[in-house]
C-alpha cells in the first residue's frame, strides 16, 4: 500500500501530510509533482493544504488544471482513493470530484483554531468505524463555507455522503460550534462511490502525541485499518 | 560595455538636489572626495539610499557596538549577516531576526505589513534556513479611532494573508496600544528559522568571472527609495510617498523559498543575499564589500516590469521576492534548470572582477550600452565608508517629573471596586485576549507548535527534522517590549524588557540563548529623543549581559514622530529565543486540578508606578517605572529553572501587564477553572492585586508536593514566596468575596477586542 502527496506550487500542508503518514501512522509515502503525469504506483492520492497558484482566481481554480490532476481523475474514476484536505478539498470540489463548493467563510476572515466534528457517514471507509464521539481538529482556511443547493443537499444525506460536521465539545449542534458557516454544519464530503473524500479540518495537525492532540491520528488510521485493506 | 566614461543622460547633480534626496551639505563633499569627481544622478541616489539611515545605522551604530554581541553559541556576530545564528546543538543552528515596517504600515497597512512579513523571511532563508515559525510585535494608537482599527485591521489582515500562504506558522506576538502611536504605529516581524551548521549560505561575492544572477520577481517601480523614505518624519506630505510603498506576492515568496533552498543544497552558490531596502544597489555593494571583489552588472538585462524604466530606478527598486546570487561559473545551467522548476525568473545580469589596485572592489552599471555609474562598494556600506554620527543627547524634563509620583495620591481599591477593576483589566486592549488578531493567522502549519494545546508564557515550536524523526528538542521565541516602563525610565524599562521575555522562556522552560531588537525611537536630532535611545541601548546591554544572551543582530527604526502627536514612546522590541533540549520539560501557564495549591514567587511591592491600573483605570499618566532590580530577577530565573527541572510545578506564568490579579485570571481561564485567594494586608490591595512590580511568578503546585517545594523554594533556593491560596472548580474569589465567575471573566478576556475591532 503506497500514499502519494501532490505537491503543486503554493501548497504549504504537504511536508505536514508526509510526516504524519510517514513518521505517525507508518506508511510508505512519494510525493508527486504537480508537472508530472505518473501516479508511480500510489493506491491512495492525497492533495495537501495551502494555497495552490496563491488562491489566484479562485481556490483550487488553477490547480485542478496541472498536469498531474488528468491521473488523479482517471485514478478516481477507475475507483481508486483520493483525499483532499482544506486547499485539496477545494481543489476536488474544482475538478468536480465532489459535489458542492467553498466559499468565503461568514465572517470574512481567515479562521485557524481547534474545532470539533461529529463523524457522519456509516457508507464511507472513512467514518464508518469511527467511535462517535467529537474530535478535536484544527482548522486554518478563509474560503472553507461548504454549500450546495437543495436537491444537492438531499442527495448528499439521502446517500449518506456526509463524512464530517461541525459540532461542540459534547456533540451537540450549535451555530456557535459552526466556524464559517457551512450549510448543515457540513466538513467533509465523499463522493457518490465512496471513493473521493474531501474534508476543511486539517486532522494530519493533530496526529503527534507532541502536539498534544492526536485527534486527527484516529481520523487517519481509518484509512490504513478500513480503507486500504 | 566598453564605456569608460560615466554618464547617465542627466545634469549634475547640485548640493540641493543631494538635500532633496536626503544628503546633508557634508555628506555630498565626502562623496565628491570619494569620487574624485561630482557624483551623476544615478550615483547621488546610490549614495542617498545607502547612507540612508536605514541602511547605513548612521546615527546608532556608534552605540549598538556597546552591545554584548559574543557567546559561544554565536556562529555569526551581529550585522554580519542577514540575521543571527546560535548553535543549538546536533550540528544544527538557529538563525532569527527582527524588523520594523513602520513606515509603510503607516501609510498603506495592508502591504506595509505583509512585505515586512516577507522581507524578514527572506533574511533567515537567503542563509540557507527553512522558516520555522513567526512572531510579531504590533503597536497601534487609540482603539477608539476609525483610523486605529483601519490600520489594525489592514495590518493583521496582511500579516495573516503573506504568512498563511507562505505556510509558516505565526505562533505568538504583541499587540499593544496608546495614544502615542496614533500617527506612527509599529509593526516589527519576527523570524526564525532552522539550518545545518556547515551549510549555512553567506552575503558575499567573490571569483573573478562569477556569474551574477537577479532570481524571483520582475523589478518595477514600487519601493523606489523607500529606505530614504523610512529614514524621514511622517507627515501630511507622506501620502505623496505612496509609490515608495512595496507589494508583496506570498505565492512567489513561497516559490523563492523553496527554489533557494534548493540552489543553496547544491553548494554551488557563493554567496546570496535577499533584496530588501534599497535593492540592487544594496545586495550588489554589500555582498561585493564583503567579498572585496567589484561587479560589472547590466542593467538592460534584469527583468523589468515595464519598459522605459531609468537605471537609478532599477537600482533603487524595492520590488519585493527577489534575491541575487553569485554562483560558480560553469554551473549556471544547474542553478536555471532549478529556477525553470519552480518557473521563477533567473537572470544573468553580471559578473565578479577583481577589486583594483586602489579600492577594495568596484561597482559598474551599465544601461543601453553606457556605464551610467562607477561606484566603490566598500564606501556605500555599514562598517565601510557610510557615515558614522556621534548625536547630542539630553535628559528629557518629564524624566525627574515622573519620578515624584507619590502611591499616596491615589485612593486604594475598596473591596466594593474590586469587581469594576476586575473587569476594566480583563476588557481593557492591552490585556483582554489577543484571539481575535491570532485565530486570522495559520498558527499550527508546519505540525510545529507545541504551544496550540499547552499554553505558555513564551511559544514553544518543536524542530522536525525528517532525517531524525525521534528528534525532540525545541525553539522557544518570544517578543515582549512595555514601552509605557520604558518612556519612563529608558535604562531600567529596557532592562525589563530583555528580562519579561527571559522570564517568559524561562517559564515555558526554555533556556534563554540570545537576543534579536528593534529599536524604535523617534527623530534622533531630537536631544531628548536620543537620550531615550542611549539610556534604552544601556539598559539593554546591562540585562543581556545578566542573562548571557547576546545581542545577534536586529533592526534600529528612528523617525517614528510626526508633527501632530511628537514621537511614540521609546519602543526598544526584544526578541528573543531559547532552547528546550527536553520536550518533557515544556512548562504551561494553565491551572491543572482544583486543591492545587497557588503560589507567588517573588517578592510583593507596594507599587503601581506605570501599571495599566494606574494609567487607564486611575488615569495617572505620569509614573516612574515599576520597581525592578536586575540581580533580584536573574536569581529567580535559576529558582524557577530547578523547579520545572525537579516537576515541582504544575504551571508556571509571570506576573506582568495586569498585574497579580489578571496572572491568576489567565492561568484559570484557559480550562475554565477558578481560584480562592487571600490578599496580604501589609500592602496596599491595588498595589498587590494590580501592581506591576517586576521578578514575579505564579505557580500552582500539587498538594501531595507542598513539603517538597516550601523546602526547595525556601532551604535551598533561598527564594521569597508566598501562599495564595487554592485552584477551585469555579469563581474568582478574592478575600471570600466573590469577584466574578469564571464564565463572566471568559467572556470578557475572550471577546472584548474582538467586540472592539468590529
Amino acid at each position: 500500500m503506497k500514499f502519494g502527496v501532490v505537491v503543486f506550487p503554493g501548497s504549504n500542508c504537504d511536508d505536514d501530510t508526509v510526516y504524519t503518514l510517514q513518521h505517525n501512522l507508518g506508511q510508505n509515502v512519494v510525493k508527486l509533482w504537480h508537472k508530472d503525469h505518473d501516479l508511480q504506483g500510489c493506491d491512495f492520492i492525497l492533495l495537501p493544504g495551502g494555497f495552490s497558484y496563491g488562491d489566484y482566481l479562485r481556490t483550487g481554480a488553477i490547480a485542478r488544471f496541472s498536469p498531474i490532476m488528468n491521473e488523479v481523475i482517471e485514478h478516481a474514476n477507475r475507483g481508486g482513493y483520493v483525499m483532499g484536505i482544506c486547499n485539496g478539498f477545494q481543489i476536488l470540489v474544482e475538478a468536480g470530484l465532489l459535489p458542492g463548493v467553498l466559499l468565503r467563510n461568514l465572517s470574512q476572515k481567515y479562521s485557524c483554531r481547534n474545532v470539533h466534528l461529529l463523524p457522519q457517514s456509516k457508507k464511507a471507509l472513512l467514518t464508518a468505524e469511527l467511535p462517535q464521539r467529537a474530535y478535536k481538529i484544527p482548522i486554518a482556511h478563509g474560503d472553507g463555507r461548504y454549500f450546495i443547493d437543495e436537491d444537492g443537499l438531499k442527495r448528499l444525506n439521502d446517500q449518506d455522503q456526509v463524512l464530517f460536521r461541525y459540532c461542540e465539545a459534547d456533540g451537540s449542534f450549535t451555530d456557535e460550534a459552526n466556524p464559517n458557516g457551512s450549510i448543515d454544519h457540513i466538513a467533509g464530503v465523499s463522493n457518490e462511490t465512496f471513493n473521493v473524500f474531501g474534508m476543511m479540518p486539517h486532522p494530519e495537525r493533530a496526529s503527534d502525541e507532541a502536539l498534544g492532540n492526536i485527534d486527527g491520528r484516529y481520523i487517519l488510521e481509518q484509512l490504513v485499518s478500513t480503507v486500504l485493506i | 560595455m566598453t564605456s569608460t566614461e560615466v554618464h547617465d543622460g542627466n545634469a549634475l547633480p547640485t548640493v540641493e538636489t543631494a538635500r532633496k534626496l536626503g544628503v546633508l551639505p557634508e555628506e555630498f563633499d565626502r562623496i565628491r572626495e570619494i569620487l574624485g569627481r561630482t557624483p551623476n544622478f544615478t550615483e547621488l541616489s546610490i549614495f542617498s539610499v545607502m547612507w540612508s539611515e536605514h541602511c547605513s545605522y548612521k546615527n546608532s551604530i556608534v552605540w549598538l557596538k556597546t552591545l554584548p554581541r559574543d557567546g559561544e553559541r554565536m556562529l555569526a556576530k551581529a550585522g554580519e549577516e542577514n540575521a543571527g545564528l546560535v548553535d543549538i546543538g546536533d550540528g544544527l543552528a538557529c538563525s532569527f531576526k527582527i524588523e520594523s515596517h513602520n513606515h509603510p504600515s503607516a501609510l498603506e497597512p495592508y502591504q506595509g505589513a505583509a512585505t515586512g512579513v516577507g522581507g524578514i523571511n527572506r533574511d533567515i532563508f537567503t542563509m540557507g534556513a527553512r522558516p520555522i515559525a513567526q512572531l510579531n510585535s504590533l503597536r497601534f494608537g487609540n482603539p477608539e479611532l476609525a483610523k486605529t482599527k483601519w490600520l489594525v485591521k489592514g495590518v493583521v489582515k496582511g500579516i495573516g494573508d503573506y504568512g498563511n500562504a507562505f505556510g509558516i506558522p505565526t505562533v505568538g506576538g504583541e499587540v499593544f496600544f496608546d495614544e502615542c502611536y496614533n500617527t506612527n504605529p509599529l509593526v516589527n516581524a519576527f523570524s526564525a528559522g532552522i539550518v545545518e551548521v556547515g551549510k549555512v549560505a553567506k552575503a558575499t561575492s567573490y571569483g573573478v568571472g562569477n556569474p551574477v544572477f537577479i532570481v524571483g520577481s520582475a523589478t518595477g517601480k514600487d519601493g523606489i527609495h523607500g529606505a530614504t523614505f523610512a529614514s524621514e518624519d511622517i507627515t501630511d506630505k507622506s501620502n505623496e510617498k505612496l509609490p515608495a510603498v512595496q507589494v508583496g506576492d506570498p505565492f512567489m515568496e513561497k516559490l523563492l523559498l523553496e527554489a533557494t533552498l534548493e540552489i543553496i543544497e547544491t553548494g554551488y552558490v557563493i554567496g546570496i543575499q535577499d533584496m530588501g531596502a534599497a535593492g540592487i544597489i544594496c545586495s550588489t555593494s554589500e555582498m561585493s564589500a564583503k567579498g572585496e571583489h567589484g561587479m560589472i552588472i547590466d542593467l538592460d538585462k534584469v527583468p523589468t516590469r515595464q519598459s522605459n524604466m531609468h537605471g537609478w530606478e532599477i537600482l533603487l527598486s524595492e520590488s519585493q521576492e527577489r534575491m541575487l546570487v553569485v554562483v560558480e561559473k560553469g554551473k549556471e545551467h544547474i542553478i536555471q534548470g532549478i529556477f525553470d522548476k519552480w518557473d521563477l525568473h533567473c537572470a544573468q545580469i553580471g559578473e565578479v572582477v577583481a577589486a583594483g589596485p586602489n579600492d577594495a572592489g568596484r561597482l559598474h552599471f551599465y544601461q543601453h550600452g553606457a556605464l551610467i555609474a562607477d561606484v566603490p562598494a566598500y564606501d556605500l556600506v555599514l562598517g565601510g565608508g557610510a557615515p558614522q554620527y556621534h548625536r547630542e543627547y539630553r535628559e528629557p524634563a518629564y524624566y525627574q517629573r515622573f519620578k515624584q509620583f507619590e502611591i499616596s495620591s491615589v485612593p486604594d481599591t475598596s473591596a466594593d471596586e474590586l469587581t469594576a477593576v476586575a473587569k476594566h483589566l480583563l476588557s481593557h486592549p492591552n490585556i483582554a485576549s489577543r484571539r481575535w488578531v491570532y485565530e486570522q493567522y495559520d498558527s499550527m502549519v508546519g505540525t510545529a507548535n507545541r504551544s496550540t494545546n499547552r499554553p505558555s508564557d513564551a511559544a514553544l515550536v518543536r524542530i522536525r527534522d525528517v532525517k531524525r524523526p525521534d528528534y525532540s528538542k525545541g525553539i522557544a521565541m518570544t517578543v515582549d517590549c512595555n514601552s509605557r516602563y520604558v518612556n519612563a525610565d529608558p535604562f531600567v524599562g529596557a532592562q525589563i524588557a530583555v528580562s519579561e521575555a527571559a522570564r517568559n522562556l524561562t517559564c515555558t522552560g526554555a533556556e534563554p540563548l540570545a537576543v534579536t531588537n528593534n529599536l524604535n525611537f523617534g527623530n534622533p536630532y531630537v536631544p531628548e529623543v536620543y537620550w531615550q535611545f542611549v539610556q534604552a541601548v544601556k539598559g539593554m546591554g546591562a540585562a543581556c549581559l545578566k542573562f548571557g544572551t547576546p545581542v545577534t543582530g536586529g533592526n534600529v527604526s528612528f523617525y517614528n514622530q510626526s508633527s501632530d502627536d511628537g514621537p511614540v514612546f521609546p519602543t526598544p522590541t526584544i526578541g528573543m529565543i531559547g532552547l528546550v533540549e527536553n520536550p518533557e520539560h515544556q512548562m504551561t501557564l494553565d491551572f491543572k486540578e482544583t486543591d492545587d495549591l497557588i503560589y507567588m514567587i517573588g517578592v510583593a511591592k507596594n507599587d503601581i508606578a506605570s501599571s495599566e491600573y494606574l494609567y487607564s483605570y486611575r488615569k495617572v499618566k505620569e509614573s516612574p517605572a515599576p520597581q525592578f532590580d536586575l540581580e533580584e530577577e536573574y536569581t529567580l530565573h535559576q529558582g524557577l529553572k530547578t523547579l520545572i527541572q525537579q516537576g515541582m510545578v504544575q504551571s508556571m506564568h509571570d506576573v506582568s501587564d495586569g498585574g497579580l490579579f489578571v496572572a491568576l485570571a489567565e492561568s484559570a481561564m484557559p480550562r475554565g477553572l477558578g481560584f480562592q485567594v487571600s490578599t496580604d494586608k501589609n500592602y496596599r490591595t491595588d498595589a498587590f492585586l494590580f501592581g506591576e512590580a517586576q521578578s514575579r511568578v505564579l505557580v500552582s503546585v500539587k498538594p501531595s508536593q507542598q513539603g517538597a517545594f516550601q523546602k526547595l523554594l525556601g532551604a535551598d533556593l533561598k527564594l521569597a514566596h508566598t501562599l495564595l491560596g487554592t485552584v477551585t472548580a469555579k469563581d474568582f474569589v478574592i478575600d471570600s468575596a466573590t469577584v466574578m465567575t469564571t464564565g463572566e471573566a471568559k467572556d470578557l478576556f475572550d471577546n472584548s477586542l474582538g467586540k472592539l475591532m468590529a
